[in-house]
């Protein structure tokens, strides 16, 4: 089984790295981005027998770190 | 009396060294290098210390790694008992991500490596390791780091300030930190984290020595003399 984890900043983080990329986007003439927040994206192949509880436990005790991030489990179709 | 003390290393750490040299240079006594894949520590220890670094290449998130390694899940437990834990730099980043101190540290707000002298006002000059300062005391001490911007929600910095856990604060605006900490004990009073490097200031050859006072407030509180 494949699957994603998105990890991103909580609303209200400061993101000086999206911060950057934004201004950055703006140097190269792109107008119109109104914010730019940077994540990480995780791809896991698992065994089919792993349980969403264990997928959950993975991402609260390593994957994110849940005083500044939140995590999003994504299950991709094979 | 001994004073017992051990500086963990882990792979990536680069102010091992410099952290057991402050140690032994203050105390007169030899201390203990520790390995990160050790499970155990050496006994009846007065002291650790988590050095600065980029343990793990920084992988995942500063400290993340290092903080999951098996010698932390020893450290977190003689924390819980009561010896005095000290991390710096990266060793602060491995407190957080622990667990054993409240918040993170996030990339410095300006984007750039901060590496420099800066002046800290010393907040708590009652704990175990800043007793050797006065309230309100400026010290400089060198700060070396990319992700020192601490950041916990209001609530959490509400009560650290009003708990007396603020043990340092910048005396300027060098990364983004909230309230401009620099430096954090827990609630015990017995693990504190701070991203200056007060091991690299302890004698004048370094160009200052603001940092010895850190290291002889924790060994006479530890072992008298």
């Amino acid at each position: 089984m494949k699957v994603r984890v998105h990890v991103s900043l909580k609303p209200g983080v400061l993101d000086p790295q999206g911060r950057a990329i934004h201004h950055s986007l703006e140097g190269l003439g792109f107008s119109g981005v109104n914010d730019v927040r940077a994540g990480r994206l995780f791809e896991l192949d698992v065994e089919d027998g792993v349980s969403d509880e264990a997928l959950d436990d993975m991402c609260k005790k390593l994957l994110a770190n849940m005083v500044i991030e939140n995590y999003r489990i994504e299950k991709v179709a094979a | 009396m001994a004073f017992r003390s051990a500086v963990i290393t882990f792979p990536g750490s680069n102010c091992d060294r410099d952290m057991a040299v402050a140690l032994e240079k203050v105390s007169g006594e030899a201390c203990t290098r520790v390995w990160h894949g050790d499970s155990d520590l050496p006994e009846e220890l007065d002291f650790i210390a988590l050095p600065g670094g980029f343990s793990y290449g920084d992988y995942l998130r500063c400290g993340a790694i290092a903080s999951r390694s098996p010698i932390m899940q020893a450290v977190i437990a003689a924390a819980d008992k009561g010896v005095p834990v000290l991390g710096v730099c990266n060793g602060f980043q491995v407190l957080t991500e622990s667990g054993l101190l409240p918040g993170a540290l996030l990339r410095n707000s300006v984007i750039r490596f901060v590496c420099r002298d800066v002046t800290l006002k010393v907040e708590n000059a009652t704990s175990l390791f800043t007793s050797g300062y006065s309230a309100g005391q400026e010290i400089s001490i060198p700060v070396a780091h990319h992700d020192g911007n601490y950041f916990a929600d209001d609530a959490t910095l509400d009560r650290l300030e009003g708990e007396g856990q603020v043990a340092f604060r910048y005396a300027e605006d060098i990364n983004g930190s909230a309230r401009a900490i620099a430096g954090v004990l827990n609630a015990k009073g017995n693990v504190l984290g701070m991203m200056p490097h007060p091991e690299r200031a302890i004698e004048d050859t370094h160009g200052g020595s603001d940092g010895r006072a850190l290291f002889e407030s924790a060994i006479k509180g530890l072992i008298g003399a």
